[in-house]
């Protein structure tokens, strides 16, 4: 739908507070908390839409873009302003320090759940999208919204729901990290920049090229950092989205 | 006597010899130090800003990565002062030569890419200067350039007792930069501009290079943000990557622009005149209250003027006018018309 929302990385950061919040206070394990962050961004992700997005649509480009931007410094800074800026970490959750090793290999359990939890939400959403009828809604209010109102699709409700989607979720994603990731207001900013440089890179509106950019940034940051310099990864992952662009101007799926 | 001929024209210009007459005494009047630091930064933001307006706002290419043209013009003026213990001129020029060249380099392929593509591969540039300026020893790493104790005066540009000459500065940057930007909008180059950003293809298609129109703009654009970043390191006696090449330095470039009123040329003056006294009077009156209050009251600005009114101040005041007059006039402000990708 050619909207960037600016504040999804500060909507993880409200995902892992709410998660934060719910452990540190009712000892509620972050392996069951996702399931309240996760609802909670879906509701906030539907009323950015309802408040903000929608009058943005049809105005000059970016301009959702800029007025995420402000969503994102007003969340960021209360955060900051109610929480302080120091970073906070949950201990003694259930999957806390346990491992798996696989021969050689050591996979820190939190890490390889929350993956887990990734793909599967992947998954789920890639099968919302390609086999329901509420998929195919999507799909078509995607590529012609006048065409998808004239079909009888409610684009506005469909709108909300997708944003509510991805609002959900980042805040699965944001439920599950504080076990292992500290908290603190800025936490989202460089996340949200790699999830944009991952779909760009996979060309917008695209689920696998998302996926397989996504994957392949990973592997560039992981081992960029080893065998270049740690400083360098970050360097690396951004150098390749313009090498990819430059020759791909619309993404490696984009059409 | 012809009174309507008296109206218009004769207005404007005893209005603008009131305030050539008025503006360079202001700081005499407000000798208030803070209150001088709050002058001059407006003056700075606004010039900055100006000078993104010429790319993003005239041009319609919403670069995020004006922060690195900055941050190689504060560069220049630094190197030359703290690495070499010269006056930090031959710096500024070279920095700002730099930036533009470094500009032109790095838009050329970015040019190819339209819309989000765009933002977010200026994103990452931004990013990535950042991260390089970090770790190149040569020009002081993570640390900065931390500026020694030099003799006073224009020689060196930097004053430790007062302020005024720096409101000075600030104004000749001010007058040089928003005199580029109103010789642009009424020249051809200006037109050329416009026509690029409205529809790039129908531009093309009369005869426009849009490639080399918008190469020179974003070079002009690079060459001022370069300057505007070389008095920003006189001013503050230091530089490190964080401070001048990061998100949120490209962020404030574009948001003041786009609260003003992006495409006009007293939009980014109108920003800045609400901005810079918000954000230092809150931080001075609530900084106890936990910090971020300015964020937070200027992100909900932002949210409202983009989402009410995407032409900004100025288009509030074009409102107001016509309003009041009713006639109608071109504007060349953005979001006057709605654009498909």
């Amino acid at each position: 739908m050619d909207v960037i929302n600016f504040a999804h990385g500060e909507f993880l950061m409200v995902a892992m507070y709410v998660s934060y919040w719910l452990g540190f206070l009712m000892h509620v394990d972050p392996i069951v908390s996702w399931i309240a962050s996760g609802a909670f961004c879906f509701l906030l992700g539907a009323i950015t839409y309802r408040l903000i997005i929608r009058q943005c649509l049809g105005g000059p480009p970016l301009s959702a873009l800029l007025a995420t931007f402000g969503l994102a410094m007003i969340l960021k800074n209360v955060c900051l302003n109610r929480f302080s800026p120091n970073f906070r970490l949950l201990t003694g959750t259930l999957l806390d320090g346990k491992k798996i090793i696989l021969g050689k290999v050591i996979f820190p359990l939190p890490q390889l759940v929350t993956g887990l939890f990734a793909l599967a939400v992947v998954f789920i959403i890639y099968y919302i999208i390609k086999r329901t009828r509420l998929g195919w809604a999507i799909q078509a209010t995607a590529m012609d919204k006048e065409a998808a109102e004239l079909m009888g699709i409610k684009t506005d409700w469909i709108f909300a729901f997708v944003f509510g989607l991805g609002g959900a979720c980042v805040g699965i994603a944001g439920g599950l990290m504080p076990s292992y990731l500290a908290v603190h207001p800025e936490v989202g900013g460089i996340f949200s920049l790699i999830a944009f440089i991952a779909v760009a890179m996979g060309g917008f509106g695209s689920i696998p090229g998302a996926l397989l950019a996504a994957l392949f940034i990973g592997l560039v940051e992981a081992f960029g950092g080893f065998y270049v310099a740690p400083v360098f990864k970050y360097v690396v992952v951004f150098g390749l989205y313009i090498t990819v662009v430059m020759f791909k101007p619309k993404g490696l799926f984009g059409w | 006597m012809n009174i309507t001929k008296f109206k218009k024209q004769d207005i404007y210009w005893y209005l603008f010899i009131i305030l050539l007459v008025v503006i360079p005494l202001v700081p005499f009047v407000a000798n208030n130090s803070f209150l001088q630091h709050v002058l001059i930064l407006i003056l700075l933001f606004a010039s900055m800003s100006q000078s993104w307006n010429i790319i993003g706002g005239y041009a319609g290419q919403v670069s995020f990565g004006h922060s690195v043209f900055f941050g190689i013009g504060a560069y220049g003026a630094g190197m030359a002062v703290v690495k070499y213990g010269i006056a930090p001129w031959p710096g500024i020029l070279i920095g700002a030569i730099t930036a533009s060249i470094v500009a032109v380099l790095i838009s050329y392929p970015c040019f190819k890419l339209k819309g989000h593509y765009f933002a977010i591969a200026t994103f990452a540039i931004v990013e990535i200067f950042n991260r390089l300026f970090m770790v190149w020893y040569w020009v002081g790493g993570a640390l900065g350039l931390d500026y020694p104790l030099v003799e006073e005066g224009w020689k060196n540009f930097i004053w430790y007792y007062t302020k005024i000459p720096y409101y000075y500065g600030a104004l000749i940057l001010f007058i040089v930069i928003f005199g580029v930007v109103r010789w642009i909008e009424k020249n051809r180059f200006g037109y050329y501009l416009v026509a690029v950003r409205e529809d790039q293809e129908a531009a093309e298609s009369i005869g426009v290079n849009s490639t080399v129109v918008k190469l020179l703009a974003m070079a002009v654009s690079a060459f001022l943000a370069g300057l505007c970043g070389a008095f920003f390191v006189q001013y503050n006696f230091r530089v490190d990557p964080p401070m001048v090449m990061s998100l949120s330095m490209s962020m404030t470039f574009v948001l003041i622009t786009i609260l003003g009123g992006a495409g006009t040329i007293l939009g980014p003056l109108m920003g800045a005149l609400i901005l810079i006294p918000l954000q230092e009077y809150s931080r001075a009156l609530w900084g106890g209250l936990g910090g971020g209050i300015d964020l937070i009251i200027f992100g909900i600005i932002i949210v409202v003027v983009v989402v009410r009114q995407p032409r900004g101040i100025m288009g509030i005041i074009s409102e107001v006018k016509k309003y009041f007059q009713n006639t109608k006039k071109t504007d060349f402000s953005l979001g006057k018309t709605k654009r498909g990708e």
